[in-house]
């Protein structure tokens, strides 16, 4: 049998002084997938923020799909470089946070890199958004580097943990 | 650190062209299994699962999917396969979750996450109307594409 594996990368908590990016450097070529759960709150002055993921530096060659119900009604469309939504300072309940969930196979490898993203922020109040994202970077390099960014600033106990998974 | 015996590969391979892969000899040893298929196929598919072998119309499915612009949802019946999501020629990655798949008295019911983001988001949810233990699965297009250029990994998670 194979040894188990979900292998701690590293892991980010937000500081009293909130933090405009949350990277991910040095990210090591050694497991087959990555996979990233956060948990996020924004102090842009609205009631959602949108999270954008950065790889490598690049914030070029990114497509999208994404689908999304509101508590009403279902829709689709393309945001190139979404990664998910969040809870925002004016309008969302104080102290909720989003729950997002990223998985990124043969993020080493030399074909373009695609990723499944699911996201919920819910606030109870409305809108509350839940979202399954279809991610692509067109580009064949491994992945070294991971950064994610928003209108707003992560908030304090903002949390992002990155694991690899290894299929051997 | 390692998080525990909970995420465990049972066996994987590399594609660059073949239309079909089984995974065989499945252990019963753990709770749930998560495959995992990125790759890239000619053209949109879908990506059909069967299990044990079994070609009956005994699977059903139902499934959310987001084209970019609009938003649809379908249910079938009386099928001849599970979904496990699409196949497209960007690069794709459907991630299943197949839960108690060893029990032998439940029907098993999955859950897949579609991810062709040159085509569609979604989720599909399917049931095979059968109480044995899973002990293969079988991945491959319903119009005999080829998986190219990447991987299949079938892990196992316990639950203890």
């Amino acid at each position: 049998m194979a040894n188990p594996t979900m292998t701690l990368i590293a892991s980010v908590t937000v500081g009293s002084g909130g933090a405009a990016t949350i990277d991910f450097t040095s990210i090591p070529s050694t497991y087959t997938d990555l996979c990233l759960l956060t948990s996020f709150r924004s102090n842009r002055a609205n009631n959602v923020d949108d999270i954008y993921i950065t790889l490598n530096g690049s914030t070029s060659s990114f497509s999208n799909k994404y689908l999304q119900g509101n508590g009403s009604s279902a829709s689709s469309g393309s945001v190139a470089r979404y990664y998910g939504s969040c809870p925002a300072a004016s309008g969302s309940t104080t102290s909720t946070f989003s729950n997002d969930l990223l998985y990124m196979p043969n993020y080493a490898g030399s074909a373009y890199k695609s990723f499944s993203g699911d996201t919920v922020m819910e606030y109870n109040g409305n809108p509350a958004y839940a979202a399954l994202n279809a991610g692509l970077w067109s580009n064949t390099a491994a992945i070294t580097s991971l950064s994610l960014s928003m209108t707003g600033s992560f908030v304090q106990y903002s949390t992002a943990t990155l694991y690899g998974i290894s299929n051997t | 650190m390692t998080a525990g015996a909970t995420y465990t590969p049972i066996a994987t391979t590399t594609f660059s062209g073949g239309t079909t892969y089984t995974f065989s000899s499945i252990p019963s040893t753990y709770t749930d299994l998560v495959l995992v298929v990125a790759c890239s196929s000619a053209a949109l598919e879908t990506m059909i699962l069967r299990f044990n072998g079994d070609t009956g119309t005994n699977y059903s499915w139902l499934r959310i999917l987001g084209s970019g612009s609009s938003a649809s949802s379908l249910y079938l019946s009386n099928q001849s396969a599970a979904v496990g999501g699409f196949m497209d020629n960007g690069q794709y990655v459907n991630i299943t979750n197949i839960m108690n798949y060893s029990n032998t008295t439940t029907y098993k019911t999955t859950i897949s996450r579609m991810n062709a983001p040159s085509s569609y988001a979604g989720a599909f949810t399917s049931m095979w109307r059968s109480t044995s233990a899973i002990n293969s699965i079988t991945i491959l297009g319903d119009s005999g594409g080829t998986f190219n250029n990447g991987k299949a990994t079938l892990y196992g998670i316990a639950a203890a």
